[in-house]
This record gives structure tokens, sequence and C-alpha cells, in this order.
């Protein structure tokens, strides 16, 4: 498998594997907030880039596009529900350092075991002229299910998270017969509804 | 098949320094046209070499207690993601490197520059450009989908994501006459990316400059002009995926791309600094409950004439 790669391939795929890793070590050793989403995006990007390596491109530049997005919309719910809104003081991303320990160690076992033993397909299958369309025909095709299953259960759970996390209900919007013509807002939309 | 690319065609080195150069053209033409507009003066074009040459020397001023690793990561960043993403856009009738998701790599461009201003903004320790920070996150949460939604249309007219096959695409017919909707969509949200305009509430007057506000030297001009080559490398981008990129009569197909850069960059100008600035609270709402359907229905329409066959 290895010897389709050329040679340069092969060193990116290393050097940045090592970024990734190093990045996501960082994540946890910072102290603020700011450089712990930063240096958790620049692990996602170091992967975006291994796969970019492996001549992946709609995979690698999307997943840079969806992570840079989530990081900056993880900016926003910062300061919508932490208690240090700005972020400005210092901080540690490490809780429950035991729990989080074995569960770290649980899943590279889970992984590398899973990496090691399981049977790789050894013939080389021919390489797709569009490894983009073959993407969407998959996805559009015979794993559509999967990804709708995924994509309402992502959707399900940022909705409860908001709804967890906001103070605020229909009936503070709307008063208690959710009658009122216009909804009592912090901030007004651009509406004027 | 895809064509050849710039890289292959002049080589690696040269084709970089050729984006580089027509980026920075582009960016100077941009502020240039900018500044004419709101000093209604021609003499005013020169106002951006100048200012430049002085912020070149400025000496560079700082805060208390800055975050100098991000500050400084996010002034570079403004810059080099406004011109990596015109490695996807025609020039000469070639990109720099053509893939099979180059409008996606174009966005993701875009939104690596979301996090980049927020750096920005939060780098320098200090209230007003944090606040800038915030509002510039704020407002791109109202115009990322449509955007989205807009890239996509013309991808999906074309049937493919690679740039050079969306000009191809538009051989008999430009885009924007099917894709009015996505093609305002796409400047407006440029404008929006480069905080310029009436989307320029991120560095407004009302919190002394936001975002800008800290950035002095070498450091205000890289934003600047990462501002300035962002907003000319979408403009080239709308002529190339909206308005046929380099098709047209008599003249060579070059110099058609460049005068339809031109004349998107002219416009954007005229529109937007006749346009109040917007406040990021009212233009969430606007985003999701006018523009997400009207660019979803603008995907509607076109799906069912690719259905149809009438780009075919």
């Amino acid at each position: 498998m290895l010897s389709d790669l050329s040679g340069w391939a092969i060193t990116a795929v290393a050097v940045l594997g090592v970024l990734s890793v190093a990045a996501g070590v960082a994540v946890f050793v910072v102290d603020s907030m700011a450089r712990a989403t930063f240096a958790l995006l620049a692990s996602f990007l170091a992967v975006a880039g291994v796969l970019l390596a492996l001549d992946l491109v709609y995979l690698a530049v999307v997943t840079a596009l969806m992570m840079t997005i989530e990081m900056a919309i993880m900016a926003v719910f910062m300061i919508m529900f932490m208690m240090n809104p700005a972020g400005l003081m210092p901080m540690t991303m490490v809780h429950n350092a035991k729990g989080s320990a074995a569960v770290g160690a649980g899943v590279f076992v889970l992984l590398a075991v899973g990496i090691w033993t399981i049977d790789w397909p050894t013939t080389n299958p021919v390489r797709p002229d569009d490894s983009t369309r073959q993407l969407g025909e998959a996805i559009m095709g015979s794993h559509m299910l999967v990804m709708l299953v995924i994509g309402i259960g992502l959707f399900t759970t940022i909705l409860a998270g908001t709804v967890l996390a906001t103070s605020r209900g229909r009936y503070d919007r709307l008063g208690p017969g959710l009658d009122a013509e216009h909804p009592d807002d912090p901030v007004p939309g651009g509406l004027r509804r | 098949m895809p064509e050849q690319t710039l890289a292959e065609a002049w080589g690696l080195v040269p084709a970089v320094l050729g984006i580089v150069a027509v980026g920075l053209v582009l960016g100077v033409v941009v502020t240039a046209v900018d500044r004419v507009v709101v000093f209604g003066a021609p003499g005013a074009a020169v106002e951006p070499i100048r200012s430049s040459a002085r912020l070149l020397v400025e000496q560079r001023r700082t805060t208390l207690a800055p975050d100098r690793l991000l500050w400084r990561t996010g002034c570079v960043a403004v810059p080099t993601l406004a011109l990596l993403s015109l490695a996807v856009v025609p020039v000469a009738g070639r990109t720099l490197w053509s893939t099979s998701a180059d409008l996606v790599w174009f966005n993701a461009m875009e939104a690596l520059l979301w996090a980049a201003v927020w750096l920005v903004g939060w780098g320098p320790n200090a209230v007003h450009a944090l606040t800038g920070g915030y509002r510039f996150l704020a407002q791109g949460l109202a115009y990322e989908l449509p955007l989205m939604f807009a890239l996509i249309t013309a991808g999906l007219g074309a049937g493919s994501l690679r740039t050079t096959d969306v000009v191809a695409a538009q051989e008999s017919l430009w885009f924007v006459v099917t894709m009015p909707v996505a093609f305002v969509v796409f400047v407006a949200s440029a404008a929006a990316f480069a905080f310029w305009g009436p989307f320029a509430a991120p560095a407004a007057a009302d919190i002394a400059g936001g975002i800008t506000s800290e950035l002095s030297g070498v450091d205000r001009l890289l934003v600047e002009a990462g501002r300035a080559v962002f907003l000319g490398a979408s403009a080239a981008m709308a002529a190339a995926l909206f308005l046929g990129g380099d098709s047209g009569p008599w003249l060579p197909g070059p110099l058609w791309h460049l005068l339809k850069t031109l004349a998107v960059v002219a416009a954007l100008v005229w529109v937007g600094r006749r346009m109040p600035v917007l406040r990021p609270d009212r233009t969430v709402e606007v985003g999701w409950m006018v523009l997400v359907p009207l660019t979803l229905l603008q995907a509607l329409v076109v799906a069912v004439l690719v259905l149809n066959g009438f780009y075919a």
C-alpha cells in the first residue's frame, strides 16, 4: 500500500502526523482558552495536511473548513455560556485527570489493536480518477442512511445543548399565554418581528 | 480531464510569484478605487501606496500583556489566506493549482480568515479589539451558510467543483442570469469577510476601530492589505464563477476576465460605500430567516434546470 505513495508524500504524512499529535498535546499544556482552541485547530489542520498528502483533496479541504468553523463557533459559545466569558483568565483544559487518562489509554489501546489486527486489503484496488466524485456518490448513495442519522443526531445534540444551557424559554419570550405580538428578546433580531 | 495548471505551465516558483503579484495588484486596485469613491478626487488613488510606505517604516506600538504569538499569527494569516484563496481563481485562464474541490478550498480559506480575524481582535488584550473580534464572529454566523449555498450553486450548475470547469460551463450563458441571488450573496459575503463597507461593524468607529484599533506599523499594513487582496480575489472569483470568466468577443480572454473583475470591484465599492454600516445583531436574523431560504431556493431552481439539461 505504501509503495503507491511518493517519498515526498510519506515524509509529509510523518511530519504532519507528529505535528498534529504535538499540537494536540499543546491543547492540555497551554493555560489560555484561545491558545487551547487554536492548538486544537492546528492539530486538525495538520490532519487535513495528511489527507492532502494522500491526495484526498475534498476530505482535506472539508476537514479544514469544518474544524475552523467549529473552533470559531466554540469561541462564540465560550462568550455565551462560560463563567469567564472573554476567556481572559488562566485556565486549563484538564478536568478529571485520572478518569480521562484511563479513557484515553483505553481508546488508544483499542485503536492500536484495531489497526494491527484488521485484515487490510493487500491487493491494490484501482484508484478512482476523482476521489471527490466517488465520495459524493457514496454519501448520496449507499451510505446515505448513515449520513442522515449522523446529521440529525448532531443537529439534535446542538439544539439540546443550547436548550439546556440557556435560561430563557418560549414563555419568557412570548408571555405566559404565548400570545405576545412581539417576542421579548434581550437582543432584537433584524426583521422587527 | 483537468487542464494544465498555472504551476505546470510556468513552473511552480514563477507561478506562485505571479499569483502573489496579481493579488497585490488587485489589492492596490481595490483600495485605490475605494479611496477615489470615498474622497471623490482621482488624486486619492495614490493614497494607499503612500500610506503603505508610511506603515512600513512606522514603529510598532504594543499593549499591556498581549498574547503576542496569537496576535502575530492572526496578522500574518490574514494576507496569507487572502493570497491562498487566489490559488484557485483563474488567472490567464488557468488556476495556480487545480483540484476536484476548488470551490471548497476557496470556502475553507474564507473560514480560516474568519478565525484569523478573531485572533487579530483577541491578541492585543484590549477591550475594543476583542469586541470587534466577537462582532466579526457573530456576523460570520449570519453569512457563512448563505455563502456556502451560493458557492455550491455555481458548482451545481457546472456539475463540478473545479473553477476552470465552472468557467467552461458558462460558454453559452453566464451563470449570473440563472443565479442572480447566488451572485449577490457571494459578493456581499466577500465584503463581509473583509469586514468592509456595510459590514465594517467589527472595525467601526463606535468601538474606536475595533479589530484594527491596536494595530500599528507592519501589523496594520498586513491586515489592511489582506482585506484588500481578499476583496480583489473575491471579485476575480465572482467574475469567474458568475460572469463567464474570460469569455467575450474580440478581446483576448484574460483581458475580459480583468475587465469583469474591475467592473465587480467598481460596483462593489460604489454600492458598498453608499450604504450605512449594519449592526451585527441585526444581520443574523436576516441571514438565517431570509438569505438561507433564498439561497436554498436558488439552489433548487438550478438543480431543476440541471435535471432538465438546461446547462448541458
